[in-house]
C-alpha cells in the first residue's frame, strides 16, 4: 500500500508541466538519436547531459531517462528499415526485422516493435515499482561463472537453432571474440593483438564500427548486387486497415513479447550486462520456444517482438542496481549515474530513503514517457514508411554516407572508417559463401565481457573449469548450453561415420 | 563458386595462423597466481578458427557445402562491376576526407553517385548534394558537437564556428 501511495506521488510529479515537456522533448530526441545508425542512447544521453543543468535534478532524470526511452524505441527503426542497428541494443531487430521489411511488411514490423517495446516498458516499469530490493539481491547472487555461463548460452542459441552452416558459424563467432579481444589486455595492461604496430589498434576495435561495416556497407553492396543497382528497396505502403492489422498481429506475438520483458528486465538487472545482451538472449529463447524456430531469421513478428520488448525492459532494469546500489546496468546508466552525483545526489540504499521526491518522480515519469514513445513512434511510421519509398540509388548513397559519419562519430577516428570500410567489403564477399555475419556482432559486443568473467572465474577456481557446473545457476545454465552446442555436432558426425549407401 | 568458397577458407586459415601468432606475443599458458596468460584467450579463440577453416576446406573438397556443389559463378562481369563501384568510390571519398573535409568529401560522393550510377538529373543531384552536408554540419557540428574532420579545408569552416558556436 505504502509503495501506491509514493507512486502516486510520483504520477503527480511526472505531471508536472515542465515534466510532461522535459518527457516530450526527451522523447523524440531519443527517438531521433536512436534512428541514427551509430548513435545511441548512450551518445543521446552523454550528449545531452550538460544540458539538463539548468533543471531541478529530477526534472534531468525525466529528461534522460525519456532520452534513453526513446533511443530504445528509435533503434528498431533503422534496423528495420535500413538493416542497420541504430545501436547495439536493436542488433537482434534487425534479424528478423529486415526480411520483414523486404517482403514489404515494414508498417507490421514498425508497429510490432514499437508495442512491444511499450509492452516491455511497461511490464519493467512494474516491476520495477513492485519488486526493486528483492530482485537487486538476487542479481547480485550472479558471479562471474554466472555470467560466463550466460554469454555460453547466448553463443550456443546460435549454434544449436541456427540452420546455417556450423562450422561457418564457430568460425564468425571466434572472429568476432577474437576482434573483441583487440586492444590493451585487461590484466597485465600490455597491448595484444595490434595489428601491423598501427596505433589505431590500442583503442580496440568498436562493436559499432564491425557493425556499421557489415550491416550498413556490407548491406548495401549485398541488396545492389541483388537488385542490380536500379530496383526499389521494398513496395512499403501504409493505411489506416493495415495499422489496425498491425494492432491485431499483436496478439500472434504476445509469447515472445512475455519472453523479452521478463528476460530483458532480470538481464537488465545485472550489473554490466544491460539491454544488448537482454535483447539478443530474448531472441534466443524466443526462437527456442517457439513453434515455428524455423520462420526466424526470415522475417518473423515474433523475432521483433522479442528483442524490442527486451531491450525496452533491461533500460528499465539498468537503473534498478543504478539507484539502489550505485552499480550502472549498462553503459547509458553508468552516465546517468555520473549525472546524478553532479546533481549532488548520492546513488545507493539511502536514495530511496533520503530523495523520495526524486526516485519516485523518476518511476511515475517512466509509465509516461512510454506512452510518449508509442504515440510518437506510431504517428511518425508514415514518415519512415516514405524514407522507404525512396529509389535505391537516392536511398544508397544517403546510407553510405551516414555510415561514413556514424562510424566516425563513434570513436572519433579515421582509422575506425577505414576498418568500417574493409569489414564491410568483408561481409559482402563471406555472406556470398554463406558465411553468418550475425554471430560475430554478437561475439564482438559480448567478448571482453565474456573474457573478463571467463578469467575471473578461472583464477578463482585456480584453473579448474568445473566452476561453471559446481555452482547451481552456473551449472544448470552451462549444461543446457552444451547441451545446444554438442547436438548439432554429433550430427555432423553422424555424418561422417555413417557408411555410404551400397551403389545399386 | 567452388573455387571461392576454398579460396576464402584458405584465406582465413592463413589469416587465423597470423592471429595466433599474434596472440602468442603476449602468454598463452597459465601463469601461477594471476591466472591464464593475456594471449591464452585470442589464441585459442583463433586457434578455433583455424579448425573451423580445416572443416570448411574439407567440406568444400567433399562437396559437401551448398556453395560448394553451386555451379554459378561467384560474381559474374556486371556484380564485379557494382562492386568496384559501390567499393571504390567510399574508399575515394574515405581517402577525400584528410584533404577536402568530411562535408567536402561528401558533397563530392553524392554528385558522382547520383549522377553517374543512379542517372538522377543535374537538378536533383545538385540539390542533395549541397544539402545534405548543410544538414549533416548543423546536426552534428551545431547540435551534438561532434567535430567531423576538416583536413587541409579546416580554415574555411572557422567563420562558420564564430557565427554558430
Amino acid at each position: 500500500m505504502e509503495i501506491l501511495n509514493l507512486l502516486a506521488d510520483g504520477f503527480i510529479i511526472a505531471f508536472e508541466p515542465q515534466n510532461l515537456l522535459l518527457m516530450l522533448i526527451g522523447c523524440a530526441v531519443g527517438l531521433f538519436i536512436g534512428a541514427m545508425p551509430g548513435l545511441g542512447s548512450v551518445n543521446g544521453v552523454a550528449i545531452l547531459l550538460p544540458l539538463t543543468f539548468i533543471v531541478p535534478p529530477t526534472g534531468a532524470i525525466i529528461f534522460l531517462a525519456a532520452i534513453y526511452y526513446g533511443a530504445m524505441y528509435g533503434g528498431a527503426i533503422s534496423s528495420i528499415m535500413l538493416g542497420i542497428p541504430g545501436a547495439s541494443t536493436a542488433v537482434a531487430t534487425t534479424f528478423d526485422g529486415r526480411p520483414m521489411a523486404l517482403k514489404g511488411q515494414a508498417d507490421v514490423a514498425l508497429i510490432t516493435a514499437a508495442t512491444a517495446s511499450f509492452i516491455g516498458g511497461t511490464i519493467s516499469v512494474i516491476l520495477f515499482t513492485g519488486f526493486a530490493p528483492p530482485l537487486a539481491k538476487m542479481a547480485l547472487a550472479f558471479g562471474p561463472p554466472e555470467e560466463f555461463a550466460l554469454m555460453l548460452l547466448a553463443f550456443a542459441t546460435f549454434i544449436g537453432l541456427g540452420s546455417d552452416d556450423i562450422p561457418k558459424t564457430f568460425f564468425s563467432i571466434f572472429i568476432g571474440l577474437v576482434f573483441s579481444a583487440v586492444g590493451f589486455d585487461i590484466i597485465s595492461g600490455r597491448p595484444r593483438l595490434v595489428f601491423f604496430d598501427i596505433p589505431g589498434f590500442l583503442h580496440g576495435i568498436n562493436f559499432l564500427v564491425l557493425a556499421i561495416g557489415i550491416y550498413g556497407i556490407g548491406e548495401m553492396l549485398w541488396t545492389i548486387e541483388l537488385s542490380k543497382g536500379d530496383v526499389q528497396m521494398s513496395q512499403a505502403t501504409l493505411t489506416f486497415r493495415r495499422l489496425l492489422e498491425g494492432f491485431r498481429n499483436v496478439g500472434q506475438t504476445w509469447k515472445a513479447t512475455m519472453i523479452g520483458s521478463f528476460l530483458g528486465y532480470f538481464v537488465g538487472i545485472l550489473p554490466a550486462a544491460g539491454a544488448t545482451p537482454g535483447s539478443l538472449m530474448a531472441y534466443g529463447v524466443a526462437k527456442m520456444v517457439s513453434k515455428h524456430p524455423e520462420a526466424f531469421g526470415k522475417g518473423t513478428a515474433e523475432g521483433v517482438a522479442a528483442p524490442e520488448s527486451a531491450n525496452n525492459a533491461a533500460s528499465t532494469g539498468s537503473m534498478l542496481p543504478m539507484l539502489t546500489l550505485g552499480i550502472p546496468g549498462s553503459p547509458t546508466t553508468a552516465i546517468l549515474l555520473g549525472g546524478m552525483i553532479i546533481w549532488g545526489l548520492e546513488p545507493g540504499p539511502r536514495l530511496f530513503v533520503d530523495h523520495t521526491e526524486f526516485v519516485w518522480g523518476l518511476i511515475g515519469s517512466l509509465y509516461v514517457s512510454n506512452v510518449f514513445a508509442l504515440l510518437l513512434n506510431v504517428l511518425l511510421i508514415p514518415a519512415f514508411i516514405w524514407v522507404l519509398r525512396l529509389p535505391f540509388t537516392l536511398l544508397a548513397p544517403m546510407i553510405y554516407v551516414l555510415c561514413m559519419i556514424g562510424g566516425y562519430a563513434a570513436t572519433e577516428d579515421m582509422h575506425d572508417v577505414w576498418l568500417m570500410l574493409i569489414f564491410g567489403v568483408a561481409a559482402y564477399l563471406m555472406r556470398k559463401l554463406d558465411y553468418p555475419m550475425a554471430p560475430a556482432v554478437l561475439a564482438i559486443v559480448l567478448g571482453e565481457l565474456a573474457e573478463s568473467s571467463l578469467r575471473q572465474s578461472l583464477i578463482i577456481s585456480h584453473g579448474s573449469p568445473l566452476i561453471f557446473f559446481d555452482r547451481p545457476i552456473a551449472g544448470s545454465i552451462t549444461v543446457c548450453a552444451l547441451i545446444l552446442i554438442v547436438l548439432p555436432l554429433l550430427k555432423y558426425v553422424k555424418v561422417f561415420v555413417r557408411p555410404k549407401p551400397a551403389q545399386p | 563458386m567452388r573455387r571461392a568458397e576454398l579460396s576464402m577458407a584458405v584465406f582465413m586459415a592463413v589469416f587465423s595462423v597470423y592471429l595466433m601468432y599474434k596472440s602468442a606475443e603476449l602468454p598463452i599458458g597459465w601463469i601461477p597466481g594471476s591466472g591464464p596468460g593475456g594471449g591464452a584467450y585470442p589464441f585459442w579463440l583463433a586457434a578455433g578458427m583455424l579448425i573451423c577453416c580445416i572443416a570448411i576446406i574439407v567440406r568444400a573438397l567433399l562437396r559437401m557445402s551448398p556453395p560448394s556443389r553451386s555451379t554459378e559463378p561467384y560474381m559474374d562481369r556486371h556484380s564485379l562491376m557494382l562492386f568496384v563501384v559501390g567499393a571504390g568510390s567510399l574508399a575515394v571519398t574515405i581517402g577525400l576526407i584528410r584533404i577536402i573535409s568530411a562535408y567536402g568529401a561528401i558533397l563530392v560522393f553524392l554528385l558522382f553517385y547520383l549522377r553517374f550510377v543512379g542517372r538522377h538529373p543535374w537538378r536533383l543531384t545538385a540539390a542533395v548534394a549541397v544539402v545534405t552536408p548543410i544538414v549533416s554540419f548543423f546536426f552534428f557540428e551545431i547540435m551534438l558537437r561532434i567535430i567531423l574532420p576538416k583536413g587541409y579545408a579546416e580554415p574555411l569552416f572557422l567563420p562558420l564556428y564564430d557565427i554558430f558556436l
